[in-house]
């Protein structure tokens, strides 16, 4: 779509692009392309020599067992938190599409943790969870089930999961929410005189209809947990025990930041891009065509 | 209502209310814990009815920050935020309404060129690009300063996207009788496109001040110094690690400070945050 009646003027459109467009290419074009660069490089303990080695550290990053390994974290990580963020949310949503009274009231009670942001939701989960003063960790105690998830491989990455999904629920329950409240309500009432019940009119006409909303939440849901879930972990576990938490996101920062590897750092980010570069492509290949039934 | 079965409309307010307590408990906790004595949270298990040191608490951290971790005052930190927050959030609401303002309302070469080149941005978020990002912000000695903070974050693809396609449902007419009239591009922007626009930015505030308050890992990488920490990076640096040494009742007074004032905006400002919220991802 494009407007008939349009201004002229040679020099007033790229000032008014120039903004945008400086900070684009300071602040986004030129270290993408730099960590390009570097993932090609090698440097040497101090930082003095850099040298080009082609592919070298991409190779060392997939012979890598602590890579792949984190590679492997990841994904259950961001199945875990897309799998149970979007179903307990289309639970909630369904309830609360059908509530009458008070709808806005329980709206507004379920969407303000989307306002915490991700490091204070992890520290708040910490506490609840915190090995010797947690009051989660007491009851768990009593209930004879030993919880220490600074220790326990499987405990850390519930937590960090628990934490991520608390945070995005509001987020998946808003989207759930308008898509129920687009169905058209004569779908569901011709289904209910044919006499189907409320759980088949939701098996077979509620959740196809929503199928363009659930994929397109299960993106967002995963680029989520690939990046901004960043905060979660460095507030709580830091990647432990032993890396059981340790997602790419995380690795990056740990490589680049604390251990001063730029060449393999740098890979990494650049692994990184591409898989952000194809979800946003999925999303918007099918995003855009409404995919559906 | 489809039918009327009240074994159904119960299990609905069940769930819904299991939810929203399930949900609300660990800000319960916080704000217990925030009106305690570190005594009391240590003497397993804590209290779950609020203490009496709400007020030596709160004065405690927003002037002088914890004992044992960080000490710097929370209520600079919060100012940090607050300062980060608004520049963020104007700051891309300015120069996304602009620039889609001459994509949309002008011909001009290269005009796909510039449209492609704010898209991809949407490919390339921050934490990709952490470590280049933070030398680019070193070489230009932006370290420990709001410029720092701000200007890395306020390129913005989203809501570029959203003026476009606001400014693609406005009436040809206005800008026709506009150019009738014998206003220039400036005056119907100002005049006419700015004021229609009122609903697209409240939203896009909201949704860009949740957006700048809440970041993390950049400001994590570019303050070193306490006086320029975000409220959110303040509370990292007060878990000194070891559950006996973390003054938890500082911490999580300090938590609920960090999550109070975008917690309000979404509560108060709900019907432009979920308006924002759903086409910004449009």
């Amino acid at each position: 779509m494009e407007k008939r009646v349009v201004f002229r003027s040679a020099w007033l459109p790229y000032a008014l692009l120039a903004p945008q467009i400086a900070v684009t290419l300071v602040f986004f074009f030129w270290p993408a392309v730099q960590a390009i660069w570097y993932s090609f490089q090698l440097q040497d303990a101090f930082g003095e020599r850099t040298q080009f080695v082609g592919l070298a550290n991409f190779a060392a990053l997939f012979r890598d067992a602590n890579y792949l390994h984190s590679f492997g974290i990841t994904a259950l990580f961001s199945a875990l938190v897309a799998g149970c963020g979007i179903g307990i949310a289309l639970l909630l949503a369904t309830m609360a599409n059908r509530v009458i009274r008070g709808a806005l009231g329980y709206r507004t009670l379920l969407i303000w943790p989307y306002a915490v942001a991700p490091a204070v939701a992890g520290v708040l989960w910490a506490f609840l969870f915190a090995p010797s003063v947690g009051i989660i960790t007491y009851a768990l105690r009593r209930a004879g089930y030993n919880w220490d998830w600074v220790l326990q491989a499987d405990q850390a990455m519930a937590l960090v999961v628990i934490a991520s999904v608390w945070k995005q629920i509001s987020y998946n329950f808003l989207f759930f929410l308008a898509g129920l409240q687009s169905i058209p309500r004569s779908l569901i009432e011709a289904a209910a005189i044919d006499g189907a019940g409320p759980m088949r009119r939701f098996w077979t006409i509620v959740f196809p209809l929503l199928s363009p909303t659930t994929f397109f939440l299960l993106v967002v849901n995963i680029v989520y947990a690939f990046f901004d879930t960043f905060g979660v972990i460095d507030a709580t576990t830091q990647g432990g025990p032993a890396g059981a938490t340790q997602i790419l996101i995380y690795k990056v920062y740990y490589d680049g930041v604390k251990a001063a590897d730029l060449g393999g750092s740098s890979a990494q980010s650049v692994v990184l891009m591409a898989i952000v570069i194809a979800l946003t492509a999925i999303q918007f290949r099918f995003v855009e065509r409404k995919v559906q039934y | 209502m489809v039918e009327n079965r009240r074994w159904l409309d119960i299990l609905c307010h069940a769930v819904l209310i299991a939810g929203i307590l399930v949900i609300a408990f660990p800000l319960y906790v916080t704000f217990v814990a925030s009106t305690l004595t570190q005594d009391e949270i240590l003497r397993v298990p804590m209290p779950l009815v609020p203490g009496e040191h709400f007020w030596a608490n709160y004065s405690q951290v927003l002037a002088a920050g914890s004992h044992t971790g960080a000490a710097a005052p929370v209520g600079r930190m919060m100012l940090n935020s607050l300062v980060m927050a608004l520049a963020i959030a104007v700051g891309k609401i300015a120069i996304s309404i602009i620039a889609s303002f001459a994509i949309v309302y002008f011909r001009f070469p290269l005009r796909n060129f510039f449209f492609w080149m704010i898209f991809v941005t949407l490919m390339l978020p921050v934490e990709v690009r952490i470590i280049p990002t933070f030398k680019v912000v070193a070489d230009l000695g932006m370290l420990n300063s709001y410029v720092g903070l701000t200007l890395p974050l306020i390129a913005s693809a989203t809501a570029t996207f959203l003026f476009r396609q606001f400014f693609l449902t406005v009436p040809e007419e206005l800008a026709e009788a506009a150019r009738i009239d014998g206003a220039g591009p400036l005056r119907f922007f100002l005049d006419v496109l700015l004021p229609l626009s009122k609903t697209s930015i409240a939203a896009l505030f909201v949704i860009q001040f949740i957006y700048g308050w809440n970041q993390y890992l950049w400001p994590l990488l570019i303050t070193t110094e306490e006086s320029m920490y975000t409220t959110v990076i303040g509370i990292k640096r007060m878990i000194t690690g070891g559950d006996a040494l973390t003054e938890w009742n500082l911490v999580m007074a300090t938590a609920i400070l960090a999550l109070l004032p975008p917690a309000l905006v979404v509560v108060l400002m709900q019907r432009w945050f979920v308006k924002g919220l759903v086409e910004t991802e449009k």
